[in-house]
């Protein structure tokens, strides 16, 4: 379980320039979720989860992250991020190493851990992401630009985390590209069911498909952190902050206002035609 | 630790100092330095402390800025003050020795370095002032003016203030990338703040490597970019043309008479 306990952020401190990114969040996050994270341009989601692995340190409040207090000052930081895995914005930029398998390695080669071990674990991160053995004796540099994405994934995952944290994670991707990282996250929800994936994303649809829970930031602060069905039943409100909702969510509350009998936090696809389905057919 | 780069920071203001005309405050800045080394008496310093404070003061500049400016100077001052302290001749006010070495301290020596330490911080305030107050556009503009009578003997003063003012506009950019990879590899445990310093320079590869490509990456849009809009396709004009007036001939007076002060001042 992740928690955030008043939690401060200001960049600039004492500079004209001055930005209050997070203002006394208090949240939980809890075991073996899909969490996502959203909300619009400079709300402070970056920032959010920049704490989770003590990257950048809050002003006041405390971050515990399954037991640990990140924000102590005796904590291991180093320990602490191989718990912590965290995957950056456009992660391809940090690929380095002459192979994509020396890349992956990186990460578990700090952690000291033997040979066999992390040659075991480059090739478990490597199928999960769907990186063939051939492209793995390959330069980073040689590879597409989807594939250079799953790579810097699975650098990360090859550290095998506790918790899992992405921002945007498919930024920047074509469609084929977007849906295979948000199928990479269901697939290593199913495998390590107890692993919390935190993932920050623009785009309410991949939302709706991928996360169970929602975290709503707006101007620095938590407004909403629920299940995503209830959260996208506050479509009103989450337009109010400049958020959209997922287009099933829209057709569905305004075929409900038209009269239909369709329930509410209807959000994904699937359950929008079964719902669909239903009605069409007893009427 | 890379965002804490000062160099070329500039300052937002309207004071004067922001509105002289670029060209003629590195004209200025120029003189203000050789002046500020060819000072001798201590009076001769005193109007010129007091000149720069009145300068810093009409430039709304926050004084804190420019003391973190001379901040990493300060091992240099050290250094020079006491060198000057112990190794000028003069008579000596106290000795004494250390270990096989005979020291002492001479009323000149003091002098010397109190009067060095007050040079150098001049110095280096007075050349902040210049930076602070002159966006890096605004600067580049006023070296290529100050090189086009060069252009006569083929100096391409354009490309060259073109070039630094990219290579300026690009140093606040390249820091923030630095400092995301950075952020990036210590997340996947990267540790470069222990071992030696070979263990400490391998360990910034993960880092270097990225920085280069990305940076190479960043030169080849930007000049795709440029070519897309015709750069270089013929003679350009300015959006804003500027001029020096009187401001600048008042700011040009006031100098020439603190510095005729100050230089008659070591005479006498």
């Amino acid at each position: 379980m992740i928690i955030l306990e008043n939690v401060s952020y200001t960049y600039n401190r004492g500079r004209p320039d001055v930005c209050h990114a997070l203002h006394d969040v208090s949240l939980e996050i809890p075991d073996g979720s899909i969490t996502a994270v959203i909300g619009h341009t400079g709300s402070g989601k970056s920032t959010l989860i920049q704490l989770l692995n003590g990257i950048e340190k809050p002003d006041s409040g405390r971050v515990l992250v399954n037991g640990t207090e990140v924000t102590a000052k005796d904590t291991d930081m180093r320990a602490l991020r191989f718990r912590v895995g965290m995957v950056m914005q456009y992660p391809e930029y940090q690929l380095f190493e002459e192979t994509v398998e020396r890349d992956i390695a990186f990460g578990p080669g700090n952690m000291g851990l033997g040979e066999s071990e992390i040659k075991e674990r480059v090739f478990r991160a490597a199928e999960l992401v769907g990186l063939s053995g051939e492209e793995l004796k390959k330069s980073p540099f040689e590879l597409s630009g989807g594939q250079k994405r799953r790579a810097a994934i699975a650098g990360v995952i090859a550290m095998e985390p506790e918790v899992l944290v992405m921002d945007e994670p498919a930024a920047g991707l074509d469609p084929k590209g977007r849906s295979a990282v948000f199928e990479l996250i269901r697939t290593l929800h199913l495998k390590r069911p107890d692993m919390i994936i935190i993932f920050v994303s623009h785009s309410m649809e991949d939302v709706a498909a991928t996360a169970e829970r929602v975290i709503v930031m707006n101007n620095g602060s938590a407004v909403m952190n629920d299940e995503t069905g209830r959260v996208f039943s506050r479509g009103d409100e989450l337009k109010t902050i400049g958020l959209d909702v997922p287009q099933m969510a829209v057709l569905c509350s305004r075929l409900r206002k038209a009269g239909f009998n369709i329930p509410e936090g209807i959000y994904t696809v699937e359950a929008a035609v079964e719902n669909l389905k239903r009605v069409l057919i007893n009427d | 630790m890379i965002k804490d780069i000062t160099i070329g920071q500039y300052i937002y203001g309207t004071s004067p100092l922001h509105k002289l005309e670029p060209w003629v405050k590195i004209v200025l800045t120029l003189v203000y330095a050789a002046v500020v080394l060819m000072l001798k008496a201590p009076a001769a310093y005193a109007v010129y402390f007091a000149f720069t404070a009145a300068a810093v003061l009409i430039s709304t500049v926050p004084v804190k800025m420019l003391l973190k400016g001379l901040k990493p100077l300060i091992w240099l001052f050290a250094f020079t003050s006491v060198f000057n302290l112990f190794l000028t001749p003069g008579e000596p006010l106290c000795s004494f020795r250390l270990g096989a070495l005979a020291v002492s301290i001479s009323r000149a020596g003091i002098k010397a370095s109190v009067l060095l330490a007050l040079r150098l911080t001049l110095l280096v305030m007075g050349t902040s002032l210049l930076t602070l107050t002159t966006s890096p556009l605004q600067l580049t503009d006023g070296i290529e003016k100050l090189l086009k009578p060069l252009a006569g003997i083929k100096v391409p003063a354009h490309e060259i203030a073109m070039m630094t003012s990219i290579a300026i506009r690009f140093i606040p950019t390249i820091g923030e990338e630095a400092d995301r990879l950075m952020k990036a590899q210590k997340a996947r445990g990267a540790d470069m703040e222990s071992g030696g310093i070979f263990k400490r320079a391998r360990a910034m590869t993960p880092i270097l490597i990225p920085l280069l490509t990305s940076a190479f990456r960043r030169a080849d849009e930007l000049a795709v970019a440029m070519d897309a809009r015709c750069y270089g396709g013929g003679k350009r004009t300015r959006m804003k043309v500027t001029h020096a007036g009187r401001r600048d001939a008042a700011a040009a007076a006031v100098l020439a008479a603190v510095s005729a002060a100050a230089l008659i001042a070591g005479i006498i």
